[in-house]
C-alpha cells in the first residue's frame, strides 16, 4: 500500500504543486489500492484508462494555480458524467450512459480534477447502509460486516481506504454526514441551492444537495469551492459570487455563540454519544465559543414529515423510469401498459418500491391534505424553529447519528428502525440549511461517531471555520487497518 | 389507517408497479408500520399554518424563452431500449 494516497487532499495538492509528485504517479497509487479492494465493493464503474490519460496530459502541461491540479477523483454514481455509465445503484439505469455532463462534476473538472470511477451508492439515494444497491452492499473499511452508512456508503468506504483522495457525495435526508459519521470522516451538507442540481440523478428535488466527503475540514473547503457556485440550468440555483473558502478558513472561533438544541437528547440514545457530545462542548467551550440551550420543539416531527416529502418528490421524480427512452425494459411487453408495470417492477428494488407506494398514496386523491399538506405545513413549523434560534445563535451542535456503525443485515427486515438513523440529519434538510458532520471519536466498540454544526442558510464557512477549530483540537483521529489485503 | 391488499393494488396500479400477490402480504406490514410511524404529525393542529412551498428566498427565476439546444435525436436515442432510426419504439397502442 502506497504511502502517498493515506495523506489529506491538501496535502497532495502541496505535493504536485511542488512538484513532489506528478499527477500520474499518484493516480496510479490510487488504482492500485483499487484494485486490491475489491472485496469493499466500493467501485460500480472504473475509469482508469481515462485517468491515465488525463494524469499524462496534465504532467506535460501542468496548471498548478487551479483548486485541484491533477487529482483524480472517484464521485457517488448518482452524478451522471459523459459518456461513463451512471446506475444510480439500480438495475433499471444499469445500462444507461449519459451524453452529458452534471454541473457539479462538470466544476471539479474545470478545477483540474478528472473522474478515477462511480462509486457506489443505495438505490436512488433511498437508504442508510448501503444496502439497497442492486451492485451488492457496500463493506465499512472499519471492520469487515459493517456497514458504511447510506446513501453515499461507497463514498464514504473509498475515503477511508484510499482509494480516492477527496470524493462527492448527495445528500436528501442525511446521505453524506451519516457516512461521514459512520467510518470517522467529513462530510457536508450545503444550503439547498448552493451546489447545482443540474445532472443529479433525482431522489427528492427540494431536499436533495451535493457535498464534500473529505479526511479533513481543509479538505472539504477546497472542494465546496471548486462543486459550488451558481448555474442556469437548475431553476432552484443561488445566484452568488463564488467564494474562497478554503482561504478563508479560520480557526479563531472566539465569542460566537453555539446552540445546544435539548430536543437532541433522544430516548434509548447510548451513554457513549452523549458523552461525546459532552466532550465535543468542552472542546468549543475551551476554544472561546459561548454555549447556549436552545430548544426546537418540532424536531420529533422531522422524520415523519420527510418521510411524507421525500417519497413523494420521488414517486413524481422517478414516473420518468418507463422503459422508453433509456433504462432497464422489461421482456415481458404483450401492452403499453403492462410493459410499464413489469419495467418498473423488475427495474426497481423493494426500498425504492415501498417508497414510490408510499408517495403516490400521500399524492393520491382524497389523501392529499391529510398527509402531503399536514407534512408542507410542519416543515414550515420545523424552518420555524431553526429561524427563531438562529436570531440567537451562531451555529447549532449536535450528534450527528443516533448510534454508529451497524452490521449488514441488521436493519434491513424493519424499514423504520433504518429510517431512524437519519433522525439528527433530516431536519437540516427539511429547512435547506448546510450541516458538517465531523469525525469526534470512537465508541467502544471502537467504531467512529461524528457530531454535527447546523449553520444559518449560506453560512458555510462559519461552520466549516468551527469545524476548522473542533478538529485541531479533538484528539481523534482515523486508524484504518487495512484488513481487505 | 391502514392498508390493506386491495389498497395497496390500486396505489401500485396508479405507480404503475406490479405487484406479485406473494409479496402483498409483507408489504403491507411494512407500509403499515411505516404508516403509524408518519401519522404522529397528527399530534400537531396545524390549522393555522401555511404551508412551506419553498424553502428559498427567492422567487423562480425566468429566462428567456429561446432555443438553446436541438438537433440532438441521436444523444436521445442512443439509450433507448427499443428504437428505430427516428423514434422511440412501444408496444402498439392503437389497434
Amino acid at each position: 500500500m502506497s504511502e502517498i494516497t493515506k495523506k489529506n487532499l491538501s496535502e497532495l495538492i502541496d505535493d504536485i504543486k511542488a512538484k513532489k509528485i506528478s499527477s500520474l504517479e499518484l493516480t496510479k497509487s490510487y488504482i492500485k489500492n483499487i484494485e486490491k479492494a475489491k472485496k469493499l465493493n466500493t467501485f460500480v464503474t472504473t475509469t482508469f484508462d481515462h485517468a491515465i490519460e488525463k494524469a499524462k496530459k496534465f504532467d506535460n502541461n501542468p496548471n498548478f494555480n487551479q483548486l485541484l491540479p491533477g487529482i483524480p477523483l472517484a464521485v457517488k454514481d448518482l452524478f451522471c458524467t459523459e459518456n461513463v455509465k451512471t446506475t444510480a445503484g439500480s438495475n433499471i439505469l444499469n445500462n444507461f450512459v449519459p451524453s452529458y455532463e452534471s454541473t457539479v462534476t462538470k466544476n471539479l473538472w474545470d478545477s483540474g480534477a478528472f473522474l478515477l470511477g462511480k462509486l457506489n451508492c443505495d438505490e436512488f439515494a433511498m437508504g442508510s447502509s448501503n444496502e439497497t444497491s442492486f451492485f451488492g452492499n457496500v463493506t465499512n473499511p472499519i471492520e469487515d460486516n459493517l456497514v458504511p452508512g447510506g446513501s453515499s456508503g461507497g463514498s464514504s468506504a473509498a475515503l477511508i481506504a484510499d482509494l480516492t483522495p477527496a470524493t462527492i457525495g448527495t445528500d436528501t435526508g442525511g446521505s453524506i454526514r451519516q457516512p461521514a459519521s459512520f467510518t470517522g470522516s467529513v462530510g457536508l451538507k450545503p444550503t439547498y441551492g448552493l451546489c447545482s442540481r443540474w445532472g443529479i440523478v433525482a431522489f427528492a428535488s427540494s431536499l436533495d444537495q451535493a457535498g464534500p466527503m473529505t479526511k479533513t475540514v481543509t479538505d472539504c473547503a477546497i472542494m465546496l469551492e471548486a462543486m459550488s457556485g451558481f448555474d442556469e440550468k437548475d431553476s432552484t440555483s443561488i445566484n452568488k459570487k463564488k467564494e474562497n473558502f478554503s482561504k478563508n478558513l479560520k480557526d479563531n472561533i472566539k465569542g460566537l455563540k453555539i446552540g445546544i438544541p435539548k430536543e437532541y437528547r433522544v430516548a434509548n440514545m447510548p451513554e457513549e454519544i452523549d458523552q461525546l457530545w459532552e466532550n465535543g462542548k468542552k472542546i468549543l467551550k475551551n476554544l472561546g465559543a459561548k454555549l447556549v440551550d436552545i430548544s426546537l420543539p418540532h424536531t420529533k416531527y422531522a422524520l415523519p414529515t420527510y418521510y411524507i416529502v421525500a417519497p413523494a418528490e420521488a414517486s413524481s421524480n422517478l414516473a420518468r423510469y418507463d422503459g422508453v427512452r433509456y433504462g432497464y425494459r422489461s421482456k415481458s411487453e404483450k401492452n403499453l401498459i403492462e410493459m410499464y408495470e413489469n419495467t418498473r417492477s423488475e427495474g426497481f428494488g423493494d426500498e425504492v418500491k415501498r417508497r414510490i407506494l408510499i408517495g403516490t398514496y400521500v399524492l393520491s386523491s382524497g389523501y392529499y391534505d391529510a398527509y402531503y399538506l399536514k407534512a408542507q405545513k410542519v416543515r414550515k413549523l420545523i424552518k420555524n424553529d431553526f429561524d427563531d434560534n438562529f436570531t440567537k445563535v451562531d451555529a447549532i451542535f449536535t450528534p450527528s447519528t443516533p448510534t454508529s456503525a451497524f452490521k449488514i443485515g441488521e436493519k434491513t427486515n424493519d424499514p423504520v428502525s433504518m429510517y431512524l438513523n437519519d433522525i439528527f440529519t433530516v431536519p437540516a434538510n427539511l429547512a435547506g440549511l448546510p450541516a458538517l458532520s465531523l469525525p469526534a471519536g470512537l465508541d467502544k466498540k471502537g467504531y467512529p461517531l461524528g457530531l454535527q454544526l447546523i449553520g444559518k442558510a449560506l453560512d458555510e464557512q462559519k461552520i466549516l471555520n468551527i469545524g476548522y477549530a473542533f478538529e485541531k483540537n479533538c484528539a481523534y483521529k482515523n486508524e484504518i487497518k487495512k484488513w481487505w489485503l | 389507517m391502514s392498508l390493506n391488499k386491495e389498497k395497496i393494488k390500486h396505489v401500485a396500479k396508479l405507480a404503475r408497479i406490479s405487484v406479485n400477490d406473494t409479496k402483498l402480504e409483507s408489504l403491507a406490514k411494512d407500509l403499515n408500520s411505516i404508516f403509524k410511524f408518519i401519522e404522529q404529525l397528527n399530534e400537531l393542529n396545524t390549522d393555522k399554518v401555511e404551508p412551506l412551498t419553498s424553502i428559498l428566498n427567492q422567487s423562480l427565476r425566468s429566462r428567456k424563452d429561446q432555443i438553446n439546444d436541438g438537433k440532438i435525436r441521436e444523444k436521445i436515442l442512443k439509450n433507448s431500449p427499443k428504437k428505430n432510426e427516428e423514434f422511440f419504439v412501444v408496444p402498439k397502442v392503437v389497434e
